[in-house]
């Protein structure tokens, strides 16, 4: 934990790599996981998992006190030939199936939805064209439960938009059958006020690839929590991030991967720009190696680039080792500042000072943007970029 | 003709909470297509002057006068004057993470120029003048100063200067740290510059090195936060063998 304003250019933050005969990523949460919220105690602050997140600018979604309102959230399905859509209500076993809460707003997810959606993308089926699922925050309360099964062999390409307003709790499922491959984008566009707390579970079959794109850029706070597990053998998970923190925004990502399965691979980039007073950013980087989970291959890296004074990023990667039969395992985490040194040699070389901002930015996102591969989404990006910094630099 | 005149620059710097005057009153005029040296002990005031030429905001300017073609100088912002002409080579370039070379290039092109170059000819423009320095050309795709060693970064400035092509060209101890090589091939790149007749150059430097390659029409000795004495290159050789101790230990610096 260190504040960004101390921290010099390339310093890195805090974490740690142990070596453990067993894993503290779920002895420190302060419940075992659950599908019942009761089985979580109301958190205080101060736990592990709770420790950087603002308890009282979430509504009331962690104490029980946020109820559900009628039109919450509009959800609009949007998927080409070949793909089912179904409404669904709790009891569908379909629901539940690639992972379990871990924290009580997660379970308060569960125990309280009506409706569940599930997309099924059947086996063998490769869709040309993404499924677009739109959730729109109207103001209201919700909480939401999504699946998106691929069966075996099966390709597609999700892309999850958030907008509008909202105070929202989720879990979202995504069960890769073998030889799946699913890129999924989540897109966090909130109006200023929105709340948006939500598990993401991906479970990946045997050969199967995933690639999760969690874009950050509105809302007061979100906190995500994206969370993989392993099938069988020969999965792949690649999960980048991108988020953009304004002045007072929160947003906290806490991704887990779980090597449970031997000769499976991750990677994992997230990289955030900040700017404005108390913008903070929260990242928790989870790599547990299971003791049977030889072959693994799996790198994590988190970068932050500070604009301006007053913005904070917590940044904690913390990996698990309990098995050395594995083929790579490395992690890295950096905060910079854009300083006034830079600003200084990019406009003495005639450039203007708006322009010397976005050409940082720009490039400190550029890699990372390429990487998404999905056309629309890419040059929505660098839109949105450039628009968060006209509108506040 | 382009003219860079200074007139009774003084300027202070803010430091343990005490405001420091490091420019007492420094007079010179830089026309296109001269050189000036101005060599001057550790401490006296050079980089100061080179610096608050190009309007680091660390400095501030408490009387005197800067007019470049008759401008005001000090009234422009710091890009403002890269655009006006003015160009500083660094003595300690700044690393800017996430930006490419070629990037940072064209952008700063673009705007000293006012319009963006033709890709084609430009390519082949940034091509050439990096072969000339001897950089490879792997180096375009590089973080802008990031992971450069020395004589990379003081390269990387002449090559900015080459493409820039600026009315006045200060190069603040362009020398340092360069090895014999270095040297030649950096100081190379600077003549090529000044051949064009075009430039004004104002050398800022400790030791009388680099002037064996670039052979100044005027020495100025700095010392205490002005120039003390100036002469032609005779100067330098003074310095040369004497040093520069006849001008600290006088009290022209405190």
């Amino acid at each position: 934990m260190a504040e960004a304003q101390n921290i010099p250019v390339g310093s890195t933050t805090a974490g740690q790599i142990a070596v453990a005969a067993e894993s503290t990523v779920a002895t420190r949460m302060s419940a075992p996981p659950s599908f019942d919220v009761a089985d979580f105690p109301v958190p205080h602050g101060r736990e592990e998992e709770w420790r950087f997140t603002p308890l009282e600018r979430l509504r009331g979604l962690h104490d029980g006190t946020a109820t559900a309102t009628g039109e919450g959230v509009k959800v609009d399905v949007q998927a080409p030939e070949g793909v089912t859509v179904e409404t669904v209500g709790r009891d569908d076993a379909r629901l539940g199936r690639a992972g379990t809460p871990v924290d009580r707003i997660a379970a308060q997810a569960y125990s309280a939805f009506e409706k569940a959606s599930v997309v099924t993308v059947p086996k063998e089926t490769v869709l040309t064209e993404p499924v677009r699922i739109a959730v729109h925050g109207q103001g209201g309360t919700a909480y939401c439960h999504q699946v998106i099964e691929l069966g075996a062999f099966a390709e597609a390409v999700v892309v999850i938009d958030h907008t509008g307003d909202a105070v929202l709790a989720a879990n979202v499922d995504y069960l890769l059958g073998d030889g799946a491959k699913l890129t999924v984008v989540s897109v966090q566009d909130w109006d200023d006020k929105s709340v948006h707390v939500a598990q993401h579970n991906a479970r990946i079959g045997r050969d199967a690839s995933f690639k999760s794109v969690v874009v950050t850029f509105g809302g007061d706070l979100v906190r995500l929590h994206p969370r993989v597990t392993y099938a069988g053998p020969g999965g792949e998970a690649e999960l980048l991030g991108l988020y953009f923190t304004d002045s007072a925004q929160h947003q906290e990502h806490r991704l887990f991967v779980d090597h449970n399965t031997p000769h499976c691979k991750s990677n994992v980039v997230y990289k955030g720009a900040l700017q404005g007073d108390d913008a903070h950013a929260v990242w928790i980087g989870d790599v547990l190696i299971e003791a049977r989970a030889e072959g693994t291959d799996t790198y994590e890296m988190n970068r932050n680039l500070v604009l301006t004074d007053g913005a904070r990023v917590d940044s904690v990667p913390n990996l698990e080792i309990e098995t050395g039969e594995i083929v790579g395992a490395g992690h890295a985490s950096a905060t910079g500042r854009f300083d006034d040194e830079q600003l200084f040699y990019l406009m003495a070389r005639g450039i203007p000072e708006q322009d010397a901002r976005r050409l940082v930015v720009r490039g400190f996102f550029a890699e990372l943007v390429q990487q998404i591969g999905v056309d629309d989404i890419e040059a929505r990006l660098i839109e949105k970029i450039e628009a968060e910094l006209e509108a506040t630099v | 003709m382009a003219t860079l005149e200074i007139r009774d620059l003084h300027v202070t710097v803010e430091a343990d909470n005490a405001t420091k005057e490091i420019l007492k009153g420094v007079d010179l005029t830089v026309k296109q297509g001269e050189t000036h040296a101005i060599m001057g002990p550790n401490g006296s005031g050079k980089s100061t002057l080179a610096y608050s030429l190009a309007g680091h905001p660390k400095y501030t300017i408490t009387s005197g006068t800067v007019l470049l073609d008759g401008e005001d100088v000090l009234e422009m912002s710091v890009d403002e004057r890269a655009r006006a002409g003015l160009f500083l080579a660094m003595q300690y370039p700044v690393e800017v993470p996430g930006v490419s070379v070629s990037n940072f290039l064209r952008t700063s092109a673009t705007a000293v120029r006012g319009e963006a170059p033709k890709l084609r000819t430009w390519v082949k423009e940034v091509k050439e003048t990096m072969e000339r320095l001897h950089m490879d050309p792997s180096f375009a795709e590089r973080n802008v100063n990031e992971g450069f060693s020395g004589g990379e970064k003081k390269r990387h400035e002449i090559l900015q200067l080459e493409l820039l092509k600026p009315k006045i060209a200060i190069l603040d101890e362009t020398d340092s740290g360069l090895d014999v090589d270095a040297l030649r091939i950096v100081s190379e790149g600077v003549n090529r510059v000044r051949d064009t007749g075009e430039v004004g150059t104002l050398l800022i430097t400790h030791y009388t090195r680099i002037l064996r390659y670039i052979k100044p029409d005027h020495v100025h000795v700095f010392a205490g936060g002005r120039i003390v004495e100036s002469g032609g290159p005779e100067l330098a050789d003074k310095l040369e063998n004497e040093g520069y101790e006849a001008y600290t230990k006088g009290g022209a610096s405190e």
